[in-house]
């Protein structure tokens, strides 16, 4: 432990005092493992569709974070913890670029923004409730930016391309996260089991969603910058199908009854998606200007 | 420094195992989990080590009060990855103390039923943002003062876990101060939230290094024992040592008016602590006491039927790994 032991009145003291910081460690925890590009500016479209997958990144974030201390082990205290992280991380890359479109920076975006102007999925808005329904919505979640971000990985936005290529490892750990937690709640006691049936089909509803094409993204598909949602359907069936089957759980039906219209890239809501807007931007709110 | 032979003051024949302990100890070695050990040396290591890990455990609490409302998608990054970090060091304490024959189960349920204590520090509430910075660098940092020396700890397990938290606690600590500087260089407001949070946490943070050494009772053993290095009142004077000049460069007063640097001892002079308000909070009657178990207790027993799932499963697996090996032979 050198440069940690006492010289209380050292003349050599740096403004922080004898501490020792390994800076190749921190150096990416500190800048928030950000892509933020080579200084590109986002297309007005581009920017569009960065927001849309910032969004969902960062409301999923923000509620993975209400687990921190009360997880049903330390070990998932540091595991959601650890998730929440790199989610934060993709949407302070995401953010930043669609920013650079109109000279917004993450933090302008991230909370000076009103609910109508969310471009999230319903699913990402979607509550903790138990942890079961956590697991549900992570599973669905992560299986669905695998498959994105493996396939946007390819994208002709360089900027895109690296965030995405970055992510995709990510989000298979998440993947597999939610896949070991969704065969031990479906395999383990009949409270788990039960717990674990009433999620997904609580959480199967928002599926459709994920997966609806519109003008932005076919426009931006034609130039291979976006990736079309519809296209990422097979691959995510196939996993998630497996997964289930090992599970020995039963897909719901009636699943595409009420969201398949994709409210949320036009900014359309579920009531959860305000309380959630206020907790996270009330301290920055009250001192508009202010740097942090 | 006293070896520990003296402390056996009766005179009777050593046996080989406690004459290899008292040599580790003369030479200050490691002590191992499988060596044998004075019963005192392992009840004072499982009651010292289960409570750092507590105070790991219950201080994710009043920070993670902020994850949600980090004023700037970095702070909360940042702030997310600190409580993380608390977790993580609860998990190698706990294990370090489980190499002496407690499980972490029993652990727990000490902490649960207020059986066990943790740091009283954690019973103080984080009305505001700059708490958040505050407590890296006053309660972080007098963590610091108190956890280096730790890492030369001679129990082998405790020491080496010491080396990997304090190297993230430097990390807490800084990242603690680069609050407070932002918040220093900002709007009034800004500023007077910082002076505030530090007016608070001050007189706490002091107290974190215990009683004064003619109070604290069990300090020379686990001194004897290369357990503690330092006495409270020397890494008091430290770590005041540390933060009059990085006061200076914030910009916040620390709350003593009597503070000043004593050419003719060395040493800083300082108001006499109030050490009624430690004892209160030590006693259970600070701001946050019942809180902090309450939220802990209710973490665990909303939890109980995920690891009741996770252990089931578990048994069935190995249940079914049996079975087919039994049908291949």
């Amino acid at each position: 432990m050198s440069g940690t032991d006492f010289d209380t009145h050292g003349g050599d003291l740096d403004v922080h005092g004898q501490v020792s910081v390994d800076e190749v460690e921190l150096a990416e925890e500190l800048a928030g493992a950000g892509i933020t590009g080579t200084g590109a500016t986002a297309s007005a479209d581009a920017a569009e569709y960065a927001l849309r997958l910032g969004d969902d990144a960062l409301m999923l974030a923000q509620q993975l974070g209400m687990w921190i201390a009360r997880a049903p082990e330390l070990e998932e205290d540091v595991a959601l913890g650890n998730i929440g992280l790199d989610l934060i991380g993709h949407a302070r890359s995401l953010l930043h670029y669609a920013g650079t479109a109109s000279g917004r920076s993450e933090d302008d975006l991230a909370y000076w923004r009103d609910e109508p102007e969310w471009r999230n999925a319903w699913l990402f808005e979607q509550p903790n409730g138990d942890f079961a329904h956590t697991i549900a919505r992570q599973l669905v979640a992560a299986s669905y930016l695998v498959e994105l971000y493996a396939a946007l990985a390819e994208s002709t936005d360089p900027t895109l391309a690296a965030i995405a290529a970055k992510a995709v490892k990510e989000v298979d750990y998440h993947r597999d996260h939610a896949t070991q937690w969704t065969l031990r709640l479906a395999g383990g006691t009949e409270e788990s089991r039960r717990r674990m049936v009433v999620a997904i089909a609580d959480t199967w509803p928002y599926i459709d969603e994920l997966f609806v094409d519109d003008e932005l993204v076919e426009r931006l598909a034609a130039d291979r910058v976006a990736v079309l949602p519809s296209t990422l359907r097979p691959g995510f069936d196939a996993v998630l199908d497996a997964v289930m089957a090992e599970a020995e759980l039963e897909p719901p039906t009636g699943r595409t009854a009420f969201v398949a219209s994709g409210g949320g890239r036009r900014g359309s809501h579920t009531e959860h998606l305000g309380p959630l807007l206020a907790e996270m931007q009330v301290l920055a709110r009250q001192h508009p200007g202010a740097s942090w | 420094m006293t070896s520990p032979a003296d402390l056996s003051v009766v005179e009777r024949e050593l046996s080989p195992e406690e004459e290899q302990f008292n040599d580790l100890i003369a030479k200050d070695s490691r002590i191992e989990p499988r060596d044998w050990m004075p019963d005192a040396y392992r009840k004072t290591l499982i009651r010292q080590i289960s409570q750092h890990a507590h105070s790991e455990i219950i201080g994710m609490q009043p920070e993670s009060n902020w994850i949600t409302r980090a004023p700037s998608l970095k702070r909360k990054a940042i702030l997310m990855a600190k409580v993380q970090d608390e977790a993580g060091h609860g998990l190698y304490l706990y294990s370090a103390a489980q190499t002496l024959g407690i499980s972490r189960e029993e652990m727990m349920q000490q902490l649960i039923e207020g059986r066990a204590r943790y740091s009283s520090i954690f019973n103080y509430t984080t009305p505001t943002w700059a708490d958040m910075g505050a407590i890296g660098w006053l309660v972080d940092g007098a963590a610091i003062c108190n956890q280096v020396p730790l890492c030369r700890a001679s129990y082998g397990p405790y020491g080496r876990a010491m080396v990997r938290i304090c190297k993230e606690e430097s990390f807490h600590q800084r990242q603690g101060f680069e609050i407070l500087l932002e918040l220093m260089q900002g709007t009034p407001a800004q500023r007077e939230m910082a002076q505030d949070a530090v007016n608070r946490w001050y007189w706490p943070s002091l107290m974190m290094f215990g009683p004064p050494d003619d109070q604290s009772p069990n300090s020379a053993q686990s001194m004897a024992w290369n357990i503690k290095r330092f006495s409270n009142d020397e890494l008091r004077q430290r770590f005041v040592g540390m933060l009059v000049p990085q006061a200076e460069v914030l910009g916040v007063t620390l709350p003593d008016p009597n503070l000043r640097f004593n050419e003719e001892t060395g040493e800083y002079d300082m108001s006499e602590i109030d050490w009624t308000e430690f004892n209160e909070v030590l006693a259970g009657r600070g701001p946050a006491n019942a809180e902090r178990l309450r939220r802990r207790r209710e973490a665990h027993e909303d939890g109980a039927w995920v690891r009741e799932a996770a252990h089931e499963y578990a048994r069935k697996q190995a249940e079914r790994a049996l079975a087919a090996s039994g049908a291949v032979a």
